[in-house]
């Protein structure tokens, strides 16, 4: 799908219906819905440090939409998309977010893994994991993501190596921004392209417009199938990160305002509308009406977070299956000395 | 039946792969190699090479694909072929395995036992003689076991196969094939967190593990000390209660062990008699470890490992005040 929202019909997925064009479409949008409030909030000191994922959407929701209902998912920190889509109630993302583990714990069954902060330290995660669901024959496929600055970690340059030899079901994507804070992608590495560095592996890699949710959709699709037979496969997902690494961070520091303004250009979301709007499958009023859901959903979400009392007894009593007798007396301690009064 | 370490750790690991089919190990040249210590001899053979993964050369991603493992119900026991290369898996260990549960609200945890190799005193190549324990006790949420014998080893490997923690089990080389003791062929366990009491007197308290442990038996029967002797078998965590009830028994504390000296188990121990049961003590705690620099080439070691003569000296020290 080109910029303008045209698609080859010739290599549009057969499976892919107009029905869910507009699922993407309300996805992404969900996506870009959250990453405004939530830097909104950030800015209201009323979350922690925040990573926005404006201009990724779709490589997120085209990946995600690709995967089956029992697929896994190994994410980094960016992909807060994922939870949303796979069904961390609202509350519990914004529990995350203003600092509280209790938010991590997903529901029973809950396909995607916690927030991962060391760079690429998921990617071994990812293919242990899947070597568990070859192990025990559950068919599920993992999915993982890392970003273009992960790709220069051991642990993924490791993994996909593991991933190779064991013949894991594991689709590896790697979510290139351009940027890893103030690093370009030019001085990541001198390799041309990064799902190269999946051949070194003894791997498949294919690269793919990021930013076209139908392309990621399909390659995602594609590279999954063969994942499920033990061909573990590398995509690289071309993006663009519009926004900042972190809340912490101003990029005007170290790149120009210029090619922000030339890859909005190419934004994920305008041209999946543009498609729609063409096919007569999306319209302003649809657009306003999502709009108004989307702004309940998540201020009913903040305000349920913003109710959560957090149980620093709680912090004790998940470190191990048990308690030792010796953290039990720091918690009794703390407790009876009273300085948790805040 | 008489069994050294390497064949009673062979023995539990065989037992807990029999007994449940999600224990699967992995690690360098641990299949058809049986290890460099033919600890897992024979292993490949009878489960499997689905079960008995020979992995590639990365400590960091044998631990990291130990903990997806275990995430995705499985029971991994990497093997990490010395403690000296085990700290390309440190981030691993420190950042995911102590956390997950804690990240999760117990949610999700990481069960899997990390068996490695460590110590010195058998005339080995740099980084092959190591005690990290000191760096991995200090991690809250990984469960630290160091045995001293056939027996324990067995029974700690077992019980940390049962125990939903992730496990470092550290494996002493010089006690590997140094003596054998009566093992019980079958399944049991002995318990982590708690200390073991292996000898016990009224004149000082002896606090050790590992390497150490014989190298104490030895000086105390040669002299006919009147001590106790405290295996603390589990080192994180700590069996505070038995630290402090023989410390305020005897009154005397000496404490061994084979790691550097400074910020080691030792301080930590001394630490809690300090605050909790200064007022039983008739004389200042003596430790004793190997000096407060990384462990030497070979021909270097006898310099620099406690040997008997430095604890008999201490030991010493501690009656005469």
């Amino acid at each position: 799908m080109d910029e303008e929202g045209n698609v080859d019909a010739a290599l549009m997925p057969k499976d892919l219906t107009d029905e869910l064009i507009v699922k993407m479409y309300r996805d992404m949008s969900l996506a870009r819905a959250f990453d405004a409030k939530a830097l909104s909030l950030q800015r209201q000191g009323r979350i922690v440090t925040y990573a926005p994922t404006l201009g990724q959407e779709a490589t997120q929701i085209g990946s995600c939409m690709a995967m089956r209902e029992n697929d896994l998912f190994v994410p980094n920190f960016r992909q807060h998309s994922l939870y949303l889509l796979k069904g961390l109630p609202m509350e519990k993302m914004f529990i995350s977010l203003r600092g509280y583990e209790d938010g991590s714990k997903g529901p029973k069954d809950f396909k995607v893994f916690p927030v991962v902060v060391p760079v690429g330290s998921q990617v071994p995660h990812a293919v242990g994991l899947a070597y568990a669901q070859k192990y025990k024959k559950s068919n599920a496929v993992v999915v993982s993501y890392v970003g273009d600055g992960g790709t220069s970690e051991g642990d993924f340059n490791e993994g996909i190596n593991f991933a190779g030899v064991w013949k894991v079901p594991l689709v590896m994507v790697i979510e290139n921004n351009q940027w890893a804070i103030s690093i370009p992608r030019k001085n990541q590495t001198a390799a041309v392209t990064l799902a190269q560095k999946a051949f070194a592996a003894g791997l498949k890699g294919l690269q793919v417009d990021g930013n076209d949710v139908i392309a990621v959709y399909k390659a995602v699709s594609d590279a999954a199938k063969l994942a499920a037979t033990g061909d573990p496969q590398v995509i690289e997902c071309v993006t663009y990160r519009l926004g900042l690494h972190t809340t912490s961070d101003d990029p005007l520091k170290y790149r120009s305002a210029e090619e922000t303004e030339e890859w909005k250009k190419k934004d994920p979301l305008v041209r999946v509308r543009k498609y729609l709007a063409k096919k007569g499958l999306w319209d302003d009023s649809m657009e306003q009406k999502m709009a108004d859901e989307y702004r309940a959903l998540i201020d009913d979400g903040v305000a349920k977070a913003e109710a959560f009392k957090p149980d620093p007894n709680s912090m004790f009593e998940n470190i191990y299956s048990y308690i030792p007798e010796t953290l039990k007396d720091e918690e009794d301690d703390a407790i009876a000395s009273n300085y948790w009064q805040v | 039946m008489q069994m050294n370490m390497v064949a009673s750790i062979n023995n539990a690991l065989k037992l807990c792969m029999q007994e449940n089919k999600d224990v699967v190990l992995l690690g360098e040249d641990i299949g058809r190699d049986g290890g460099v210590f033919r600890v897992t001899d024979g292993l490949l053979d009878a489960f499997g090479s689905d079960r008995v993964v020979d992995t590639p050369l990365a400590e960091s991603s044998i631990i990291g694909t130990s903990i997806g493992m275990a995430l995705g119900g499985l029971r991994p026991v990497p093997e990490i072929q010395f403690a000296g290369f085990m700290l390309l898996g440190f981030a691993q260990l420190l950042n995911h395995a102590a956390r997950y549960r804690a990240r999760t609200r117990s949610g999700m945890s990481v069960p899997m036992v990390v068996r490695t190799p460590a110590s010195g005193g058998v005339r080995t190549l740099e980084h092959h003689s190591d005690s990290p324990e000191a760096l991995y006790s200090h991690i809250g949420g990984l469960v630290v076991v160091e045995p001293s014998n056939p027996y324990d080893a067995k029974g700690l490997l077992i019980k940390a196969l049962h125990t939903n923690d992730p496990v470092i089990f550290l494996e002493p080389t010089k006690l590997y094939r140094l003596f054998k003791q009566e093992v019980p062929e079958d399944m049991y366990e002995v318990p982590i967190g708690k200390a073991n009491l292996i000898q016990e007197g009224n004149d000082l308290s002896i606090i050790t593990y590992g390497t150490m442990v014989p190298v104490v038996k030895n000086v105390v029967q040669k002299r006919n000390i009147n001590a106790d002797i405290l295996d603390l078998r589990t080192i994180n965590p700590l069996d505070e209660k038995a630290v402090l009830e023989t410390a305020r028994k005897t009154g005397k504390v000496l404490i061994v062990h084979e790691a550097e000296l400074s910020f080691g188990v030792g301080a930590e121990i001394a630490a809690r008699i300090a605050e909790k049961a200064m007022y039983d003590l008739k004389a200042p705690i003596i430790r004793i470890g190997s000096h407060s620099f990384p462990y030497p080439f070979p021909g270097y070691e006898n310099y620099y490992v406690p040997n008997e003569l430095k604890v008999s000296k201490a030991i010493d020290k501690l009656l005469s005040s």
